[in-house]
């Protein structure tokens, strides 16, 4: 059953009873809450995802409160969550309306901590063709713009966060989940598609305004189809700036993109031969870009390896 | 939560190939928190069971099993840059606590950095612990601990350390000692007693019996770990570090050590509470926050903690400080 089949009280019911196994694809996330405007949330953002009925094993377990402060006091005023992840507690206590964002984080949290089966890159990651591109880059480079303006025209939508990369045989296996939008791009991206899913903006975080697109269903629907890299294009977002495609050499690609992995260093010489195929089979460019619609035609036309 | 899955799977690892997805869940989580989801994993795949389990369950024993060689790699590169950074000033990596200030130093010339302490804590470490402060290194992100002795020195039990050292043993054939088995074992069981985490007991406890295990076979090891726990003069914790561990794990224990600590055993109104305190406090945590039977055990296990750390009247003055409200450590 698919998550926006339940009905809303259900779904309150359940998340804030024991919680509710997401099937997000690689990770089953158990998410837990007893704050009803994030449920809601979540119907919106999360509605393709199938509901693992089945087995009570979850990957990762996710718990967001309302913690109850001095004299219980927090309850009534300036409500906070805090997230749990089993015993963690990886943030400080935010504001309520930052729910959102903070169970996002967590559960990027628990990947980039946990996931030491996969080569981990902080990147967006897109399939066309069967062939898949990788937008690593640091916050602030534009791949999560770039990833949503492609993902809403055509592009399959893996990751708007982590290339996850199996050492076994270096494909990527998609996790299409919400894509985090910062700030001017959140117009942007209305504007790109008026009728794309949207949380509600979340003013003041620590990265400024957020809000997170819901991911095409079509993507979500095919999780559990990995591709192989082709493409490793390192975005720059600039204002004004005509588009421009560099080809960039191999040796300084991987150095780059290890730079971007969340576990090169420790995976030790698994890390690296993984990353050196990946390297082996594909091409590698730096991308200046100002609009959209020129990432669009020029990412579109690049030709295989 | 329950147990009885997590004792059962460090006993008879083989049992972990019949558990349900259910139980893998709780277990899963239960090994991440104590700090012993790589002893599970490979307690798993040495009993042959993980073609047996869930998928899911065997990618992520397999992730644990890459992170406990990502620790023997780390710890061995570490041991390489320590000896780098201490052979420079001509220094040995294990030395007296008199000459402790000059490994400090070459230390911090190598990029160590030491955590900025209140007046208060820094007195604390430098007088009255057996280590100095932790010692962190930015751009590699370990932290290094650095001990004169297993024992603090204002404690009830006073090791002689130079025992310590004497009986160190050579592990990779160029120079480098560790402690001797039955120090490990001795060590094991301090830092088990003596420690004020108690939410990590279990994991503690599956140490000393992986050494027990290990050690344990050799012919007069019983004789041996006897009499270093007496030369040490750490019978009392010996003692109850096998009681706890043969009780939860069934941990073998030669009749000569036995024989041992059994004089060193505490009254039985004693004996009995601290079993009871034990017994509640190690709890392997998560899902759940532990239940107040095993905090409040715990409370008055740190309690004990203090109550051996220290002769009262400094414990006195540790306690007004800390109750005072500054923050601090230690």
């Amino acid at each position: 059953m698919k998550l926006g089949a339940l009905s809303a009280s259900e779904l309150t019911v359940r998340l804030a009873r024991g919680g509710l196994d997401v099937d997000t694809g690689p990770f089953v996330v158990r998410v837990e809450t007893e704050i009803p405007a994030l449920a809601e949330e979540l119907r919106l953002l999360y509605q393709d995802f199938p509901v693992d009925e089945g087995d009570g094993l979850a990957d990762f377990h996710v718990s967001v409160r309302r913690p109850a402060g001095p004299l219980g006091l927090r309850r009534w005023w300036r409500q906070q969550a805090m997230a749990y992840l089993d015993d963690v507690r990886p943030f400080e206590p935010l504001p309520i309306a930052m729910a959102l964002p903070m169970l996002e984080w967590s559960i990027n949290w628990c990947a980039a901590t946990q996931a030491n089966h996969y080569v981990m890159i902080h990147a967006a990651v897109l399939e066309r063709d069967g062939r898949a591109l990788v937008l690593p880059g640091v916050t602030g480079a534009g791949k999560s713009t770039l990833c949503a303006g492609l993902a809403l025209r055509g592009w399959r939508l893996f990751s708007d966060e982590f290339a996850l990369i199996r050492p076994a045989d270096g494909q990527v296996d998609p996790w299409p989940r919400p894509i985090s939008l910062k700030n001017a791009s959140i117009e942007l991206i209305r504007r790109w598609a008026p009728d794309a899913g949207l949380s509600t903006p979340v003013p003041n975080t620590n990265k400024g305004t957020v809000a997170h697109l819901r991911p095409p269903v079509g993507s979500v629907a095919r999780t559990g189809e990995p591709a192989m890299p082709a493409w490793i294009v390192f975005p720059a977002f600039a204002r004004d700036a005509a588009p421009r495609l560099t080809r960039l050499p191999r040796a300084r690609a991987f150095f780059k993109l290890a730079d971007c992995s969340f576990n090169y260093e420790s995976l030790g010489l698994r890390g690296f031969t993984t990353l050196s195929r990946m390297i082996d089979g594909c091409d590698a460019y730096e991308f200046t870009y100002s609009s959209l619609e020129d990432a669009l035609s020029l990412l579109g036309a690049l030709p295989l390896p | 939560m329950d147990r009885a899955v997590f004792l059962r799977a460090l006993r008879e690892p083989a049992s972990m190939g019949g558990l349900a997805p259910a139980e893998w869940d709780v277990l899963l989580r239960q090994g991440r928190h104590v700090g012993a989801l790589g002893r599970l994993a490979a307690l798993a795949a040495g009993a042959g069971v993980l073609p047996a389990v869930p998928s899911r369950v065997r990618v992520r024993l397999e992730a644990a099993l890459e992170d406990v060689e990502q620790q023997h790699r780390l710890i061995r590169w570490e041991v390489i840059r320590l000896r780098r950074a201490l052979a420079g000033t001509g220094l040995p990596l294990v030395l007296p606590r008199a000459r402790l200030h000059e490994v400090e130093a070459a230390l911090l010339r190598e990029g160590w950095k030491m955590e900025a302490l209140s007046a208060y804590d820094e007195r604390y470490y430098r007088e009255w612990s057996h280590e100095l402060p932790p010692l962190a290194h930015p751009k590699r992100h370990v932290m290094l601990d650095v001990h004169h002795n297993i024992l603090p020195p204002t404690g009830r039990l006073r090791p002689d350390p130079r025992l310590l050292l004497e009986a160190a043993v050579p592990v990779t054939g160029d120079g480098l000692r560790v402690l001797g088995p039955a120090d490990m074992v001795v060590h094991s069981a301090c830092h088990l007693l003596q420690s004020g985490e108690h939410d990590k007991s279990l994991r503690d406890l599956g140490d000393l019996d992986a050494l027990m295990r290990q050690f344990g076979a050799a012919p007069r090891f019983g004789d041996e770990l006897a009499a270093r726990a007496a030369a040490l003069d750490v019978e009392r914790p010996l003692f109850y570090a096998l009681r706890f561990a043969a009780r939860l794990f069934g941990t073998p224990i030669p009749d000569a050590t036995v024989r041992a600590v059994r004089r060193a055993a505490p009254p039985a109104l004693v004996r009995a509470a601290m079993d009871g305190l034990f017994d509640a406090a190690v709890e392997p945590g998560p899902p759940r926050d532990p239940p107040r039977r095993a905090r409040l055990a715990r409370a008055v296990l740190t309690a004990r903690y203090h109550w051996l750390r220290m002769p009262p009247s400094l414990l006195a003055r540790h306690l007004a400080h800390k109750i005072g409200g500054r923050k601090g450590r230690g």
